[in-house]
């Protein structure tokens, strides 16, 4: 099973850089699942991005910054484990590390997940 | 040393209880507390999660201690138990893993004092012997950079040689997959307690034969390490070969496969072959949901739908055979495999297939690791390079060759080499024969249909 592991900012803290030592951590981290066999992918995400919509056939595209985003994904992790809980008790040693903060996990369905098969 | 696994032999049945309430004989959890169904799946959820998450680390660790395989398995259990009933009022620690290891080292200390104390006493009586553990030994089970090479020894003991193929198996996803008697049952079709007994004799064997915990060195490494390689690479083709209809445990031997040859990459990065069959096994994954059709039958590569194919995966496998071709050696069996597998990931349709490379590798490959399913193969890859004249003459000379006797792509590869030929005749009555071989009852029958088709044509 994969898991979308993300950590979402909602803005009311200014965006600063990671210390070093939190970013020795998150290395070290990043390290022990990749040893452990589970991470797939992982990467930081800029906080504003692109926005785009689609209404009526009209696709619209939009620069960051825009006040109604509430929560932006900023980093992510895709893992591969053997259960829910494997993918929980990963993400809370995550949170262990980086402290206060707050984030998603998401199954990324493949074609065997679909309903109804 | 002697005495002290004589005495571990013939230690109460009674230590095992403790063990036996958390962990069935079969190794399935259960959880001893009185809550709520809810509180009490969530809890065993999260408890299981941790125990897959950890145990082959804690039993690495354990096996250095005590140099006993299945007592430290019991061992580690036994910190199980402690966890279950803990973690049932005050949640589970921050990290659960050093908690586990600290509970089962402290038991191992004491059993191992006990035994001491014990063997004293034999030696009173007269008997010789030699033992001693050092404190050291117990304070570096909690080194992380021991512990690696704990999980490094564990995995060289459990497939070691002095254990038939089937009982390295068992016991590599019983000690570094986590996973229970029944699953491991259940994954390759035998009854639970055909796995049950396997695991109890292998660690038995193990035993007997003084097996040294160690990671070996020198000229031994080399088929040490193939004798891992295989074992892994086995428990991935038996998920590969499941169907879609199977039992999920089946499908996800591929996923473990998969994990303990990341796992072991990490572990000794300086191994070319273990990148090697990292690649082949990325890459061959890739094209699961390709590989088989709406009613299960097996569908070839160059009509698979490369669309399907996991792009994320073919990366990885990429990224892995670099990692082989950067050490520099000449290339063995898997990372030549993992090349051939890369040819095929490139090709962005079947047309643009490089086979005149794939054909070079091949003669590499039946050169380096000779085998009769090999030469189908080659036969396969210099027919789609340089015609199927020159395939078939490498299949011809396969007819008489007793191991491929029920292999059904034999005459499945010769009807297609005689098929473009225009043999159409005996072209028809190969895949007659191919389909009489196989096991897939699909399969069977786009064979049957092939060999309809050619019949036809040849009136």
């Amino acid at each position: 099973m994969r898991f979308l592991m993300m950590t979402t900012e909602d803005g009311s803290t200014p965006a600063t850089p990671p210390s070093e030592r939190l970013q020795a951590e998150m290395g070290a981290f990043i390290a022990e699942m990749s040893k452990a066999g589970v991470l797939l992918a992982t990467g930081g995400l800029e906080p504003q991005g692109i926005h785009i919509a689609s209404k009526d056939g009209k696709v619209t595209v939009t620069d960051g910054p825009y006040s109604e985003a509430k929560e932006a994904v900023v980093g992510f992790a895709l893992i591969e484990v053997r259960t829910r809980e494997e993918a929980i008790e990963l993400s809370k040693r995550f949170w262990q590390i980086v402290g206060d903060g707050q984030g998603v996990i998401k199954q990324v369905f493949g074609p065997e997940d679909q309903p109804g098969q | 040393m002697a005495a002290l696994r004589a005495a571990r032999r013939t230690r109460p049945q009674g230590l095992r209880r403790a063990a036996s309430c958390a962990l069935t004989c079969n190794g399935a959890l259960i959880v001893p507390v009185t809550q709520t169904k809810g509180e009490r799946s969530a809890v065993h959820g999260a408890i299981a999660a941790v125990w897959r998450l950890e145990s082959p680390r804690i039993i690495a660790g354990l096996v250095r201690l005590v140099n006993d395989v299945g007592l430290a398995e019991e061992l580690a259990q036994d910190a199980l138990v402690a966890a279950l009933e803990q973690w049932a009022g005050s949640g589970i620690p921050d990290n659960p893993g050093a908690w586990l290891m600290a509970v089962a080292k402290r038991r191992a200390i004491d059993r191992i004092r006990r035994e001491q104390r014990l063997e004293r006493k034999i030696e009173e009586i007269g008997h010789g012997l030699e033992t001693e553990t050092g404190g050291a030994e117990f304070d570096a089970a909690l080194d992380p950079e021991q512990i690696e090479d704990d999980l490094l020894r564990l995995v060289f003991t459990a497939c070691h040689p002095v254990l038939s193929t089937s009982a390295r198996v068992a016991l590599t996803l019983r000690l570094l997959g986590g996973l229970t008697t029944d699953e491991i049952a259940r994954a390759f079709l035998v009854p639970e307690a055909t796995v049950a007994q396997r695991i109890v004799r292998a660690k038995r064997t193990l035993a007997q034969a003084g097996v040294p915990f160690e990671v070996p060195a020198g000229a031994d490494r080399a088929a040490r390490l193939a004798s891992v390689l295989e074992v892994i690479y086995l428990i991935f083709n038996e998920g590969y070969a499941a169907t879609a209809g199977d039992d999920w445990v089946r499908t996800d031997l591929c996923q473990e496969a998969l994990r303990l040859g990341r796992v072991l990459a990490e572990l000794v990065p300086a191994e070319a072959e273990v990148h090697g069959l990292v690649a082949l096994m990325e890459i061959q994954a890739s094209r699961t949901r390709a590989r088989t059709g709406p009613s299960g039958e097996p569908v070839p590569l160059p009509e698979q739908d490369r669309a399907l194919w996991d792009r994320l995966l073919i990366h990885r496998g990429f990224a892995a055979l670099l990692r082989a071709r950067t050490i520099g050696d000449p290339p063995g069996p898997y990372v030549l495999q993992a090349a051939i597998a890369a040819c095929h990931a490139q090709a962005v349709t079947a047309d643009a297939t490089d086979w005149e490379q794939i054909a070079g590798l091949y003669e590499i490959l039946a050169r380096t690791a000779p085998s009769p399913v090999v030469e189908v193969n080659r036969a396969v890859a210099l027919g789609m390079a340089y015609g199927p004249e020159r395939g078939l003459a490498i299949a011809d000379a396969l007819t008489g060759e007793p191991s491929l006797k029920n292999y059904h792509l034999l005459p499945s590869v010769r009807g297609d080499l005689l098929a473009r030929l225009g043999r159409v005749a005996e072209a028809s009555a190969e895949f007659e024969r191919a389909a009489a071989l196989t096991r897939n009852e699909p399969e069977r029958q786009v064979l049957l249909r092939r060999a309809a088709e050619l019949a036809e044509q040849g009136r």
